[in-house]
C-alpha cells in the first residue's frame, strides 16, 4: 500500500505536532520527514475530525512547517531477538553500543496485559542476600515494587545488586532520564557482575527527547514479557519512574489536558499501571518481575503515593539505610512461611520492639528516659540498625534470622519479646552463645 | 429490529465522538464501535450534544479506531445477566468470564465478548406456578438448586402490572435460554421467560420494604466485631494509606464473614492480589458448608491495567449482583477495593470531556454518586416474610493518606461505621491496623453497649497515660497510672491484635470473642498489688505471654483449659503480693 505523505502542518508544540489528513488510524506510527531529508518518528495520540495530533519522539524543537508528514500503516513495535542480550538500546529502540543493527521479529509495543487467571500466585522467594529484604520484606519472583529514595541515596547500587546477586536469566534495564554517569554505572556493574551476556539496556539519557524517554519502560517489558513467555526468569529495572512521570506530564500539558493533581495528568495511576501490571508469574511460562525506582521527598507525592496502590510494596531507603517502617514487600507471606518457623514471628517481634524504641527516642528528647528497660530498648535499637539495616551487607536468610534471635537475646528477657513460648524454646540462644553477633562489647 | 447507526469522528483515548447518521440515540445506552480488522469494541453513550453529536466512553482500548469508523447502537442500557451460574465465577468489569477469555487468549484482548453465564449447564427447574396464576415482576416462577442455595427464578423485576400464566414447563433440566413461561398481559400480549434476566447496573434494584440494619454480622475480627462492627445490610468505610493492610483485612473479610455469599469486586486493584483470592478461594473450604469457599463467592477481577471505562462500570456490576441475591433473601456481603480507583476513573472521563473539575480536579457530582452507591445497600423484608440484606465495605485510597480529600469525606457522610487504617499502627506490626481511637460504628456490637463503653475508656486513658510517659519518662507517673497503661496495652496486645496468618487467632466466632472479653474484664477489673514498674511491666509481660499462647490453642484442644487458667491464676496473683 502506498503510504501517502501529507505536508500542511497546523501547529508545532513542544512534543507534539498536528496535521490534516485523512484515513488515520489512532495510535499509529508516523515519520516526521524534514527538508535535508532526516527523519523522525511520531505517534498519532489523538484525531478530531480530519485534524490528527501526533506525539513526537525527537520532540518540537528543530521541527519546522515545512516538514512533511508520512503515515507508515503499523503501530509503533520494538525488535525481539536473542541477539539483543548484551546490547544497549536508545529509547527509541536504536542500538546506541556501536554494534550492528539487528534484523529481528517486531513485537507490539505496551499491549494488553495477560489474563488475571493466567497468572499463578507467586510462589518462588528471591534472595538477595540482603537482611531488611529476605528477613524482613522478601522479595518474591514475579513481584513489581519500587524504591523509594531521595534523589541522593545509592538507589541504583541497590537495584543493580539485587539484579546481579540473585539468578534471573534475563536482565533489562530501562533508564529513563539518566545522567551520564549512572548509565556508565550499570554498564560497569552489570560487567564486574559477569552479567553482561544476559543484560539488554534501553537508555535515554538527559540529552534525549523526553518522549524517548517515555517509550523506554515499554520498550523494556515487551522484549521482558517475550522473554517470559518463551519461560524465562526475567528481571525489569525501571529507573526513574519519577522521571518518566514528570514527562507524561509535560505531554499532557502540551495537549491542553486538563490537570489532576500538581499538575500530573487525570490517568497518571493507569498509565503506570498498565506498565507496573507486566509484572507477572505466568502459567506455563516464566516470570517477569519489575524492580524500579521511584525518587521522591515526600511520600505523598502524587507519583510515589500513585506507584504505592500499583506496585506490591515497596523499598524504602533513607541516608542509605533501607528503613524498616515504610519498606513492605506484600508478597511476603506467599513465600516466607516455607522458609524457617521462626521468620514470620521474628520479624515481628523485631519490628514491634523496635517500633517501641522509636518510641522512646522521642521521649529521649525530654530526657525522661532512665528506667532500665527504655535503655536496653534504646541499646538494640543501635544494635538493630548497626547489624541488619545496611542493604550493602550481604548476608544469607538463615544467618540473618539467627542474628536477629541473638539480637533479641542479648537484650531481652524470654517473656519480654512477645513470641511464642515454643519458638522461644527452640531458637533462644542460651547462655549468651551467639551464632552471627559479635560477642563483644563494642557493639 | 431497527437499530441506529453513527460514525467515528474523534479519539481521545478512552472517549470517541460520534456523529448519528441514522436513527435516534439514548444517553447510558451501549454501542459498539467496529473498527478496521472487523473487531467490535463496546462503548456507552456518556454524553448526548446539541445536533447529532454524542461521546461514547469505550470500555476497551481505542488504538488503530479511525475517522469514519462505523458505530451500531444497540438502544439497550449497560447491563448485567442475572440468573442461576454467578457463583463461583469470577469476571472483568463488564461480566465477561475471565477463565472462559483466558480459553481464547493469553492476553486481555480487544473485542472478546463472551456470554456471561455458561448457556450451556443445564439447571434443575422445580416451578411454583400453575397455568392460570397471576404474577408480577418479582413473583417466584420456580426455582433451581445452585450450589449451597436454592435459586429463585423470578419474574423481571422491571415488569409492571399483573400477567397470567399461559404456560409454564415442567420440573426438569433446563438451560437459562430455555423458555420456561408464557405470560399473558391484560391486553392479551403474551411473552416469553428464561430464567435469566437482564438488570441496568446503574439502576438500583427496588425494594420491597426496605428496613432498618441492626444485627451485627459476625466477621471473626475481633477489634470489628467488639467495637466498630458493621451490621447486616450496613455499610462500611475502609480508608488508609497504602500498606496500613487494606489488603489483608479485606481478604480476611471474605474469608470468614457469616454472610451467605461474598463478592468481591476488585476495581482498578492489583492483578497479583485478585490472583490471590480467585486461586486460593476455591482450595479453601468454608467451614459452616464443608464446601469450597468459591460455591459462595463471586469475584469482578477488573484489576489496574484493564481499560479505565470498565473500572467504573465494575462496581455497579457487583452492586447489581449483590441486589439480586438479597431478593433471593440470603445475606450479602460485597468488598469494593477500591473506591477510590473508581472515583478515579471518573474523574479521568470528566477531564476528557472537559468538564470543569471540583476539588482535587475530581467532578463536582463525585460526592453525589458515592451516597447514591452506598445507598444501594440495606436489608430488604420480602414478600414471602424473608429477609435478605446487602452489606457494602469500600476501601478507599486517599491520596497521601490524607483523610481530608473529597472521596473520603464523601465516603465517611455515607456510610455507617468507619475504620481508620493508621500507619503508625501498622509500623508497629499491630494488626488488624485499625485505629482504636478515631474509628467508630452506629451499629450494635456483640459486646454489650456498657462493654463496648468501658473498653473505649480504658484504651483512651491508656493513651493519654503513654504520652505522659512519653514526656515525664516512667518515673514521673504513679504506679496505679502505670497499671492503667499496662492493662490498655495487654488489651491491645492480646485482643484487639490479631495474627491473620495464625489458623486459631486469624478468627474468632462469637462465642469465642465472649470468652476472650470475659477473661479480659477480669484482668482490667481485678486489683493490684503490685509495686515498682519493673514488677509490674514484668508480671503483665507473663500475662500476656500466658494469653498469647492461649489464642493459638483450639477450643477442642486438652491444652485449652489450662492455659486459660494459666492467665487467670496470674490475674490472682497480681493482687495477692
Amino acid at each position: 500500500m502506498l503510504k501517502k505523505t501529507y505536508e500542511n502542518i497546523d501547529s508545532i508544540g513542544r512534543a507534539i505536532l498536528s496535521i490534516k489528513a485523512k484515513g488515520v488510524h489512532n495510535k499509529e506510527l508516523a515519520e516526521v520527514i524534514y527538508p535535508d531529508g532526516k527523519r523522525a518518528f511520531a505517534q498519532v495520540i489523538a484525531i478530531e475530525g480530519d485534524r490528527v495530533t501526533l506525539q513526537l519522539f525527537g520532540g518540537g524543537f528543530g521541527v519546522s512547517t515545512d516538514c512533511k508528514v508520512r503515515f507508515l500503516g503499523k503501530p509503533v513495535q520494538v525488535g525481539f531477538s536473542d541477539d539483543m542480550l548484551g546490547r544497549v538500546y536508545s529509547g527509541n529502540g536504536q542500538p546506541i553500543d556501536g554494534g550492528p543493527e539487528l534484523h529481528s521479529d517486531l513485537i507490539r509495543v505496551a499491549g494488553p496485559s495477560i489474563n488475571p487467571v493466567k497468572r499463578l500466585i507467586p510462589k518462588n522467594m528471591i534472595r538477595t542476600g540482603v537482611p531488611m529484604i529476605d528477613v524482613f520484606n522478601t522479595l518474591v519472583q514475579s513481584q513489581k515494587i519500587p524504591i523509594f529514595a531521595k534523589a541522593g541515596e545509592p538507589y541504583n547500587k541497590l537495584l543493580a545488586n539485587i539484579a546481579t546477586q540473585t539468578d534471573a536469566d534475563v536482565i533489562i534495564i530501562g533508564g529513563v532520564g539518566l545522567k551520564f554517569d549512572e548509565f556508565h554505572f550499570f554498564k560497569e556493574r552489570i560487567e564486574e557482575a559477569g552479567s553482561k551476556s544476559k543484560t539488554i539496556m534501553f537508555v535515554h539519557t538527559h540529552r534525549d527527547s523526553i518522549v524517548e524517554g517515555l517509550m523506554v519502560p515499554d520498550l523494556a517489558l515487551a522484549v521482558g514479557e517475550r522473554f517470559a513467555l518463551q519461560g524465562k526468569n526475567v528481571f525489569v529495572l525501571l529507573s526513574d519512574m519519577t522521571q518518566w512521570s514528570d514527562y507524561l506530564r509535560q505531554v499532557a500539558n502540551a495537549q491542553d489536558q486538563i490537570p489532576a493533581n500538581q499538575g500530573y495528568p487525570g490517568d497518571l495511576y493507569s498509565q503506570l499501571a498498565s506498565r507496573y501490571e507486566k509484572a507477572a508469574d505466568i502459567d506455563g511460562a516464566g516470570s517477569l518481575t519489575i524492580l524500579g525506582v521511584t525518587t521522591m521527598d515526600d511520600v505523598t507525592h502524587p507519583v510515589p503515593d500513585n506507584t504505592g496502590y500499583i506496585t506490591e510494596g515497596q523499598f524504602y531507603m533513607k541516608d542509605g539505610y533501607l528503613e524498616l517502617f515504610g519498606s513492605l514487600s506484600r508478597l511476603k507471606q506467599q513465600v516466607n512461611d516455607r522458609t524457617r518457623p521462626d521468620h514470620r514471628s521474628i520479624m515481628n517481634a523485631m519490628a514491634r520492639l523496635f517500633s517501641d524504641a522509636e518510641e522512646r527516642v522521642k521521649a529521649q528528647k525530654f530526657g525522661s528516659v532512665k528506667d532500665d528497660y527504655s535503655l536496653r530498648l534504646l541499646e538494640y535499637r543501635k544494635v538493630f540498625q548497626k547489624e541488619l539495616m545496611d542493604p550493602f551487607r550481604f548476608l544469607e536468610l538463615e544467618d540473618a534470622l539467627d542474628l536477629c534471635w541473638d539480637i533479641l537475646a542479648k537484650h531481652f528477657k524470654k517473656e519480654e519479646v512477645g513470641l511464642s513460648s515454643k519458638l522461644v524454646e527452640a531458637y533462644w540462644p542460651e547462655n549468651g552463645e551467639f551464632k552471627i553477633l559479635k560477642n563483644t562489647t563494642d557493639v | 429490529m431497527n437499530k441506529s447507526k453513527g460514525r467515528v469522528v474523534s479519539v481521545n483515548e478512552s472517549l470517541v465522538g460520534v456523529e448519528i447518521t441514522e436513527g435516534a440515540v439514548i444517553n447510558g445506552e451501549v454501542a459498539y464501535i467496529i473498527i478496521e480488522d472487523g473487531k467490535k469494541l463496546k462503548a456507552e453513550v456518556i454524553d448526548v450534544k446539541t445536533g447529532n453529536m454524542v461521546y461514547l466512553q469505550v470500555f476497551e482500548d481505542t488504538s488503530w479506531m479511525k475517522f469514519g469508523d462505523t458505530v451500531e447502537f444497540s438502544g439497550l442500557p449497560l447491563a448485567v445477566k442475572l440468573g442461576p451460574g454467578i457463583l463461583g465465577s469470577v469476571t472483568d468489569g463488564l461480566q465477561n468470564p475471565l477463565y472462559e477469555l483466558a480459553k481464547k487468549e493469553w492476553f486481555l484482548e480487544r473485542g472478546l465478548e463472551v456470554a456471561p453465564l455458561d448457556t450451556t449447564v443445564e439447571w434443575h427447574f422445580t416451578p411454583s406456578v400453575k397455568k392460570g396464576d397471576i404474577v408480577t415482576g418479582g413473583s417466584v416462577l420456580g426455582s433451581v438448586p445452585e450450589k449451597l442455595f436454592k435459586h429463585k427464578i423470578f419474574v423481571p423485576f422491571s415488569m409492571q402490572g399483573n400477567y397470567t400464566v399461559e404456560s409454564i414447563v415442567e420440573e426438569g433440566d433446563y438451560t437459562i435460554e430455555k423458555d420456561i413461561v408464557i405470560i399473558k398481559d391484560a391486553d392479551g400480549n403474551s411473552k416469553k421467560l428464561q430464567m435469566a434476566f437482564d438488570w441496568p447496573v446503574k439502576t438500583p434494584m427496588p425494594f420491597n420494604k426496605r428496613s432498618v440494619p441492626v444485627n451485627p454480622l459476625p466477621t471473626g475480627i475481633r477489634i470489628l466485631d467488639a467495637l466498630f462492627p458493621i451490621a447486616y445490610g450496613g455499610t462500611a468505610c475502609c480508608p488508609g494509606p497504602f500498606g496500613a493492610g487494606k489488603t489483608v483485612l479485606q481478604h480476611s473479610l471474605a474469608k470468614h464473614s457469616k454472610a451467605d455469599i461474598v463478592i468481591m469486586a476488585a476495581c482498578g486493584e492489583r492483578a497479583g492480589e485478585a490472583v490471590e483470592i480467585f486461586k486460593d478461594f476455591p482450595e479453601l473450604i468454608d467451614p459452616k458448608t464443608g464446601k469450597s469457599l468459591m460455591d459462595r463467592t463471586y469475584i469482578v477481577g477488573n484489576t489496574s491495567s484493564m481499560p479505565v471505562a470498565a473500572r467504573e462500570a465494575s462496581v455497579y456490576m457487583a452492586t447489581t449482583v449483590g441486589e439480586y441475591y438479597r431478593k433471593q433473601g440470603l445475606d450479602v456481603l460485597m468488598l469494593a477495593d477500591s473506591t477510590s480507583r473508581w472515583a478515579q476513573a471518573l474523574r479521568e472521563t470528566s477531564g476528557r470531556k472537559e468538564e470543569i473539575p471540583g476539588p482535587e480536579a475530581f467532578p463536582m457530582y463525585i460526592s453525589t454518586l458515592i451516597s447514591a452507591f452506598y445507598d444501594r445497600a440495606g436489608v430488604d423484608i420480602l414478600e414471602n416474610g424473608e429477609t435478605g440484606s446487602l452489606s457494602i465495605m469500600g476501601t478507599v485510597s486517599p491520596a497521601g493518606g490524607n483523610f481530608d480529600e473529597p472521596v473520603t469525606q464523601a465516603t465517611l457522610l455515607s456510610t455507617g461505621a468507619f475504620w481508620g487504617l493508621s500507619r503508625a499502627l501498622s509500623d508497629a506490626r499491630k494488626y488488624p491496623a485499625i485505629d482504636r481511637i478515631d474509628s467508630n460504628s452506629k451499629y450494635p456490637s456483640l459486646l454489650k453497649h456498657e462493654e463496648v463503653t468501658f473498653l473505649l475508656e480504658l484504651l483512651r486513658e491508656g493513651k493519654t497515660i503513654a504520652s505522659n510517659i512519653l514526656l515525664m519518662g516512667e518515673k514521673g507517673i504513679t504506679d496505679e497510672a502505670y497499671i492503667t497503661y499496662q492493662k490498655a496495652e495487654l488489651v491491645d496486645a492480646v485482643f484487639l491484635q490479631q495474627n491473620s496468618f495464625n489458623d486459631v487467632d486469624g478468627v474468632t466466632d462469637p462465642k469465642r470473642l465472649r470468652m476472650m472479653f470475659d477473661v479480659v474484664k477480669q484482668i482490667i477489673d481485678a486489683p493490684v498489688t503490685l509495686k515498682g514498674k519493673e514488677e509490674i511491666r514484668s508480671h503483665f509481660n507473663f500475662m500476656r505471654q500466658a494469653y498469647i499462647d492461649w489464642n493459638m490453642v483450639q477450643v477442642d484442644d486438652d491444652t485449652f483449659q489450662k492455659q486459660k487458667s494459666q492467665i487467670l491464676n496470674l490475674v490472682k496473683t497480681m493482687g495477692a503480693c
